[in-house]
């Protein structure tokens, strides 16, 4: 076994380094499914959480709540909601989106938005409340006021889209049920290491791994200049 | 221009402000001076729009202001600046300009406004500069350029100066001074420092724990304070308790612990009183007779000195205290020290009096 996985290791590096065509062919895939996904939930969450931070109703609280819960909502449960509702016998099976890659755009987006929301919503509730008061002052509209006060959370925001970035591109169930695994069209990242694995192609699933993983790396590096920049910027809060 | 009738606000069971009523002429420089959370900041935003007020009503500019669709127009036509400004997160000029850009105001105007605002502050060249970097006195600058460079009719400055150098607030006094003069922008100034209302407005109200209880010139409310706590507030130095013992021609006798001042007041004898006078209305002299055409002379020992920048307040024991200020070089020429006998006078028209409060 312990041979196995040393070989693996050796393959796994030969196939990166040989730029094998079905590696980068899933990793481009899994890339533009992720992106599009997370890019989508950004156009989406963002004005949503700025309405969220923006207006005081009847039960803010409790939405607020729902949105932070589902920060945690089991990727194969979002699948499974998914696939009942787009699956032939679905009603909006007529779209034909299962084991399709735009089926699994939507299912991340699933996964993403309310983490956009609610990080969204904590970075605009972080800038100073007077803020608001002093952008009304000034004769902004609603929508100017918003726009304002989001360029204001801009870092926080950032690391919300980047944060959610990650969760679409980690994620297995949801891909796996809504995908399919179908090779070369809707075979991604996490759900090709997972065939790989179960197959005993250890090699394949550990160049991907690799992949994977220096992904989760850029996304963090990303992450942490962000965070860093925005650290820039409160420590230049003068009066 | 602004009139406000019986406005109030209450956060859940705290009153901010109680049944506030008074008007604002046009071009005008209006202060509102109190103590520390006595309601300034509550009514300035009520007035900037920013907040709604619980009950009353309010007019600005003509219109019923509290209508939804004339609370937005209103606002693009005030301008507010709060004694902590809000400073965004972009360069100076950008902060500057953010007024002009909701108003769609062309790039050129921006450029041109922004550069001659940059002067007018003294702040040349910082136009690039992040605004975050800058000092508290040039944040506030800064902000009241983005305040001015939308031509407000109507500009709102909430103790615009406190905590800062007194470089900036000279600055700032100066610019807004400016503005008033040659924009016509009316004003409307909360201080806690009653010399600064001096040297802005020329009308005032004090707000005292959430009520309007005087409004008037700076003269009135220095000379002639409603109420013994307004008289606190503006420093008058001297309160004593009396009764009126005769009334003749407009002008009373009051007995204070034995001695009689002359006051002018309509009140009646027998009526209690207080009596107040500012420490700059007492003359003190190294004898009774000499010079002085007040009607109210009385020996005194002097109690203590409490030096005041260039200014001496001296303490005289009349049989109660009274309190003088004196400069230090009249303390110096008349050898003014403790337990040193001298004589005081007052004029009868420099004594306010209030009837007692209880």
């Amino acid at each position: 076994m312990a041979g196995e996985i040393v070989q693996g290791f050796i393959q796994a590096i030969q196939l990166i380094l040989s730029r094998d065509p079905e590696v980068i062919q899933i990793t481009i895939l899994s890339l533009e499914i992720s992106l599009a996904s997370t890019l989508l939930s950004a156009c989406i969450a963002i004005p949503l959480g700025a309405l969220l931070y923006y207006y005081n109703f009847p039960g803010k609280r409790a939405v607020v709540n729902l949105v932070q819960t589902l920060y945690a909502l089991p990727t194969v449960i979002a699948g499974l909601f998914l696939f009942l509702l787009i699956s032939n016998q679905g009603p909006l099976g007529f779209f034909h989106l299962l084991y399709t890659a735009p089926g699994m755009i939507i299912a991340q987006m699933i996964l993403v938005i309310p983490l956009i929301i609610g990080l969204t919503f904590a970075a605009l509730s972080s800038i100073n409340p007077e803020m608001r008061q002093t952008v009304l002052s000034l004769g902004a509209t609603t929508v100017q006021s918003l726009w304002t006060l989001i360029g204001e959370a801009r870092f926080g925001i950032l690391a919300a889209v980047i944060l959610g970035f990650g969760r679409a591109i980690s994620e297995v169930g949801a891909a796996m049920i809504i995908g399919g695994n179908i090779r070369g069209y809707t075979r991604v990242l996490t759900t090709a290491i997972s065939l790989e694995t179960s197959v005993g192609d250890f090699a394949l699933a550990i160049a991907l791994g690799f992949i994977l993983l220096s992904v989760a790396v850029i996304v963090n590096v990303a992450l942490n200049l962000v965070q860093s920049g925005s650290m820039w910027q409160s420590s230049q809060w003068t009066s | 221009m602004i009139e406000t009738e019986n406005l109030s606000k209450r956060y859940g069971e705290r009153e901010i402000l109680r049944e506030i009523s008074f008007s604002i002429r046009d071009g005008e420089i209006f202060g509102l001076i109190g103590p520390s959370g006595s309601g300034k900041s509550t009514l300035l935003r009520l007035l900037d729009l920013i907040e709604m007020p619980t009950r009353g009503s309010l007019s600005i500019l003509g219109e019923d202001a509290l209508s939804r669709d004339a609370r937005f127009r209103l606002r693009r036509r005030m301008a507010m600046l709060s004694q902590k400004p809000v400073i965004f997160a972009r360069t100076v000029s950008e902060n500057i300009a953010i007024g002009m850009k909701y108003r769609k105001a062309s790039q050129a105007t921006i450029h041109e406004r922004v550069s001659q605002a940059l002067r007018d502050i003294g702040l040349p060249g910082y136009a690039e500069r992040p605004a975050r970097t800058l000092s508290g006195g040039e944040a506030q600058r800064v902000a009241l350029a983005r305040a001015m460079v939308t031509d407000p009719e109507i500009l709102f400055l909430d103790e615009p100066t406190a905590n800062l150098d007194p470089h900036s607030v000279e600055k700032i006094e100066e610019i807004i001074l400016r503005l008033n003069r040659d924009s016509g922008t009316t004003v409307v100034v909360s201080t806690h420092d009653m010399l600064q209302g001096q040297r802005l407005a020329g009308r005032m109200g004090v707000i005292m724990e959430g009520e309007l209880p005087q409004i008037g010139t700076t003269v009135e409310i220095f000379h002639r304070p409603a109420t013994k706590n307004i008289a606190r507030f503006v420093q008058v130095a001297n309160i004593l308790d009396g009764t009126i013992t005769e009334h003749y021609g407009g002008e009373v006798s009051v007995d204070i612990s034995g001695k009689t001042f002359c006051a002018v007041s309509p009140m009646n004898p027998g009526k209690q009183v207080n009596i107040l006078f500012r420490a700059e209305d007492v003359t003190i002299g190294l004898d009774g007779n000499s010079r002085t055409s007040a009607r109210n002379v009385y020996p005194g020992r002097i109690a203590r000195l409490m030096p005041s920048g260039p200014f001496v307040h001296v303490v005289i024991d009349c049989g109660f205290d009274i309190t003088g200020l004196v400069t230090l070089r009249s303390v110096e020429d008349l050898g003014l020290t403790p337990g040193k006998d001298v004589w005081v006078s007052v004029k009868a028209t420099a004594i306010h009096v209030l009837p007692l409060e209880k």
